[in-house]
């Protein structure tokens, strides 16, 4: 699958952020909200650097960050809320384990990134990852390298989600 | 590729190759709910496949025991819930009676060496102590499972503990559980499978091999896998185990020796906080629970009869007992220690979680100070006080004399 769009780079001190965890991503203090058209608006609202997020993240967005993305709580919100504002995927260097399994089973495109030369790109520039070839590319040039999607995140994404994808059998 | 015991038995049940670090989708040969998360595995069931039927009823289950019989209303409909969907699919359940599930479940060989078994039971993963895969997850999974039977596994990077040295005479299978889980802490086996070896865990028995294995939760591990030996092959009807390979990688490879142990306990509040129980001998304590899945079994029932047996627990001392499932209840029941138990003073309850979950065998208060054999200590686990973890024979001891003893004050 290519995923093309503007990129954010979430850096703290010239470097991807890493341990990025459910309550910077989605605070507890939200966690009564049901439904995911409402999620949107409180995404990154406790991450430092990031608290407007929400409010300039367009639609077909990418997330570039660091190690252990998502670890903490298994609340859902904290994958749904990117849904909601229909970024179009997070490319992380780690996730953390139940993040990767509420992510994957909700069909919400999660990647993970091998090496990415981050001096040659920047929150804003247009990106594309090809998570078959591996690549990740700006203006043409390859700027880093993805982990292969598993055959379980590809069954799960084509199908929408992984209750879905239980009907395909 | 030389494959890890972990690799080996996913493999088993996969269609695709099994590496650790890889995403595959495993065949599951036992999928239950409890009661404890049963009733929102029914909920996303009719949630999601409207009319539909579980995949295998056969090889689904329902086991009932955090909470038996239920003492509170929404315990009593959720497992209401379970008990009509059940009837409604063909899924058998064992119900308030039976037992703490994954004890059920290897008792009545459901789960067997070499398979693979899910459900919404955290310490589910008590599996490897009989060298099966077992795992708890989250109420959507377990739909899942219940609808297609196979679910998808990171395979986890594996490790060795090589246990070296014998088990010392006044030492038990929680002593020596309690050792490693204080030596590994919470993160040298963080996500990982730890593959258990060496003499001692040879020569464990299969109720010392749960013991051991409960704990790989508190552990932080994925699971820990003992390979069956005779005696487990035997309760099983086979007759070859699973092994790992003899070139396969380990990420890390531990070695500790235990031929000095002495009998060990947790302090509160974690369950990785180990020491010595001499260094706190004396404390004085009141209260004690024997039980759970960790440490409720016939055999660690039976250690704790014999201690019993023309002694009594300490006036002013609430000592409980919960044996693990019915089968063990019954046998220590005709063989005459449950009088025994009765006798000597304690309190003897019906099998299930018992003192572990949900107060079903009493609480503790605030400044009580706790003794039980189960796998978590936790603030507020069992209750307002503060529970130290430790062996049915420390247990046994302390509540004779009150205080936090070893066995050996005892049984001179
Ligand atoms: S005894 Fe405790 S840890 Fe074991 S299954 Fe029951 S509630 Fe869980």
């Amino acid at each position: 699958m290519i995923f093309k769009g503007r990129v954010w780079v979430l850096l703290r001190d010239g470097k991807l952020i890493d341990d990025i965890d459910t309550d910077m991503i989605f605070h507890n203090k939200y966690l009564a909200i049901t439904d995911i058209a409402e999620m949107g608006q409180y995404t990154f609202d406790n991450l430092e650097g990031y608290k407007d997020f929400a409010k300039k993240a367009q639609p077909g967005d990418i997330i570039i960050t660091g190690q252990n993305f998502g670890s903490g709580s298994s609340r859902q919100h904290a994958v749904d809320c990117f849904a909601s504002l229909k970024v179009s995927c997070v490319a992380a260097q780690s996730f953390g384990a139940i993040y990767k399994r509420n992510a994957i089973n909700s069909g919400f495109p999660i990647l993970t990134i091998k090496e990415i030369d981050l001096a040659r790109v920047k929150t804003g520039d247009i990106v594309e990852m090809d998570s078959d070839a591996g690549t990740i590319k700006k203006d043409g040039f390859t700027i880093g390298n993805l982990e292969p999607l598993s055959t379980v995140q590809k069954d799960i994404l084509k199908a929408g989600n992984v209750f879905e994808y239980a009907k395909t059998l | 590729m030389p494959m890890t015991l972990v690799e080996k038995i996913l493999a088993a049940h996969a269609d695709e190759d099994v590496t650790a670090g890889k995403i595959v989708w495993i065949g599951i040969d036992v999928r239950s709910a409890r009661d404890f998360g049963g009733a929102n595995v029914v909920k996303n069931f009719k949630k999601y496949y409207p009319g539909g039927k579980v995949q295998d009823p056969a090889k689904t289950f329902f086991t009932f025991d955090c909470n038996v019989p239920a003492n509170t209303i929404p315990y009593a409909n959720n497992q209401q819930i379970c008990r009509m969907f059940a009837k409604d699919q063909g899924i058998k359940v064992y119900d308030v009676d039976a037992g703490i599930g994954s004890h059920v479940m290897i008792e009545e060989g459901l789960g067997y060496p070499g398979s693979t078994v899910v459900g919404t039971d955290s310490h589910l993963n008590i599996m490897g102590a009989v060298g099966a895969f077992g795992q708890g997850m989250g109420d959507q999974d377990i739909a899942f499972v219940f609808k297609t039977g196979k679910t998808w596994f990171e395979v986890p990077g594996s490790m060795v503990v090589n246990i070296h040295g014998d088990l010392p005479k006044n030492c038990s299978a929680k002593d020596l559980t309690l050792f490693i889980t204080g030596k590994l802490g919470t993160k040298t086996a963080l996500g990982k499978a730890i593959e258990f070896r060496g003499p001692a865990i040879d020569k464990l028995d299969l109720a010392g091999r749960i013991t051991l294995a409960s704990m790989a939760t508190e552990m932080g591990a994925i699971i820990g896998l003992i390979v069956p030996g005779k005696e487990v092959l035997k309760h099983f009807g086979q007759k070859k185990a699973i092994t790992p390979d003899k070139d396969a990688v380990y990420e890390k490879i531990i070695d500790l020796d235990i031929s000095s142990l002495v009998p060990q306990i947790a302090k509160p509040p974690k369950p990785d906080a180990v020491v010595g129980v001499a260094s706190l001998n004396g404390r004085e304590i009141h209260s004690v629970f024997i039980g759970s899945c960790t440490n409720g079994t016939y055999e660690d029932i039976l250690a704790v009869a014999k201690i019993m047996k023309g002694r009594n627990v300490k006036p002013g001392i609430v000592a409980t007992l919960v044996p693990a499932t019915m089968k063990a209840w019954k046998r220590l029941l005709k063989e005459g220690h449950i009088s025994t138990l009765i006798e000597s003073g304690f309190v003897v309850s019906n099998p299930g979680c018992g003192g572990c979950a949900s107060g079903q065998i009493g609480m503790t208060g605030e400044g009580q100070v706790h003794i039980s054999t189960s796998n978590r200590n936790f603030a507020g686990k069992q209750g307002a006080g503060d529970t130290y973890l430790a062996s049915p024979e420390t247990a046994a001891a302390s509540a004779i004399l009150g205080r936090i003893a070893t066995i050996d004050e005892v049984m001179k």
